[in-house]
């Protein structure tokens, strides 16, 4: 009934769709990076989270270290908090002194987080980023994101306040 | 009078369609699996799979190709070109994916299975299977029927796959959008779960109904030919038009709330 031709024929038929599946699985979404690896979990506080939302990618000088997993609000303080997963490749790299800031890839694109390590007290032990214990340790330095009607209002009256 | 007789005379026909495409699903599918019908299986997806895979492979590239020139013309107004990739994928691995996929394949292989299975009716071959004590529906109808519902889903990720590259091809290699931004914007963009699997989900749904449509219209096909070319027509219109309601109605299940 079934001739080697056929099976042969069927046998390639699968096996583009297998090649086209991990083609999409990853170089189109990339899973690879961001569904795999070990992470570390590393919290922020912010005033204004701007159009940052959950996947939006962490970055230090543009590489990229990790992603936003999830984004609330403090309820005692009403304000936003992010959660960041860091991968483990750079767990204990950055000082608990380290600031974070949402910026945007160029003028219409994407919002990401850009984090800017801190520094060591030579001499210190030093304290890296991330929950330790079962503790929620936050970040505080952090800028927040551009909104384009503030700056316009900066603009227009921040000249007279000087 | 006339107008209530004819609207339970349709009415009743239309429910005992159903109840019959239902009965012969039931007895080809739900019985103890037989292994030596796998060979079987692997003789229908040939016909059905990849004999379809050169129209899917041209229209996908094609499609991706015409969509990244659309894209490309009304996006580079506003700058924003470096969005066609997720543009493409989005809309290839939502949408133009599985229906298209779908569409194609009951014009290709659905109509195909219902003349077959509608000629094997005409020219007495089930009645003949019954006679050996081989059971038509599980002989002739199951095997195309999981034949289908295997490669439709294959189908619809070489359509989508083809179709991204079609788009690099013409909106990257032609029309010069920066190759980093087409695929890291897209990376960015698409996620596995949400648009992906989500996509294969759809192709398996259509699968299943342009399958049955067209194996169900061939087996109750009237025996003539003017009853086989009718039923042929019917499996095309039927499966296209439930393709294009399902579609909206599991679009808005999957992605309508968020």
């Amino acid at each position: 009934m079934t001739s080697k031709k056929t099976e042969l024929m069927v046998g390639i038929f699968v096996a583009l769709a297998i090649a086209a599946t991990l083609l999409l699985a990853l170089q189109v979404a990339n899973k690879g990076m961001s569904g795999s690896g070990e992470t570390y979990t590393v919290h922020a506080k912010f005033d204004n989270i701007g159009g940052l939302k959950p996947r939006s990618s962490v970055k230090v000088g543009g590489v990229v270290i990790g992603r936003v997993s999830d984004i609330y609000l403090d309820e005692q303080e009403l304000i936003p908090v992010v959660v960041m997963e860091i991968s483990d490749e750079y767990a204990e790299t950055f000082p608990e002194t380290s600031s974070v800031s949402i910026l945007t890839a160029g003028l219409l694109g994407e919002q990401y987080i850009g984090l800017t390590p801190g520094f060591i007290f030579p001499g210190e032990e030093p304290i890296y980023l991330g929950d330790k214990d079962g503790e929620t340790k936050f970040i505080v330095d952090t800028k927040s994101a551009l909104v384009l009607e503030d700056l316009i209002g900066q603009f227009l009256f921040g000249k007279d306040s000087d | 009078m006339n107008w209530l007789i004819n609207l339970g005379a349709g009415t009743l026909a239309k429910l005992s369609a159903i109840g019959n495409a239902s009965l012969m699903l039931w007895g080809a599918l739900v019985a103890f699996p037989r292994f030596k019908n796998i060979p079987l299986i692997i003789h229908q997806i040939y016909i059905v799979g990849v004999q379809s895979l050169l129209i899917i492979i041209v229209s996908g590239l094609f499609i991706g190709m015409v969509m990244a020139l659309q894209g490309y013309t009304i996006l580079v107004n506003y700058g924003a070109e470096g969005s066609l990739g997720p543009m493409v994928a989005l809309s290839l691995l939502r949408e133009l994916g599985p229906v298209v996929t779908a569409l194609l394949f009951a014009g290709r292989a659905g109509s195909a299975l219902t003349a077959e299975i509608g000629l094997m009716k005409a020219t007495e071959q089930l009645s003949s299977l019954e006679m050996m004590a081989v059971d038509p529906l599980r002989r002739v109808i199951a095997p195309r029927f999981w034949a289908g519902v295997i490669s439709m889903p294959l189908l619809a990720i070489i359509f989508s796959a083809i179709g991204i590259l079609g788009g690099h091809l013409v909106g990257v290699d032609w029309l010069g959008v920066d190759a980093g931004s087409y695929w890291s914007i897209m990376q960015a963009t698409v996620d596995w779960d949400k648009d992906v699997v989500n996509g294969i989900i759809k192709s398996l749904v259509f699968a299943l109904v342009v399958v049955w449509i067209a194996l169900y219209k061939g087996y109750a096909a009237i025996p003539t030919s003017e009853g086989i070319s009718k039923a042929t027509t019917e499996t095309v219109v039927f499966s296209s038009l439930t393709i294009l309601g399902l579609d909206f109605v599991l679009t808005a299940l999957m992605f309508g709330i968020n």
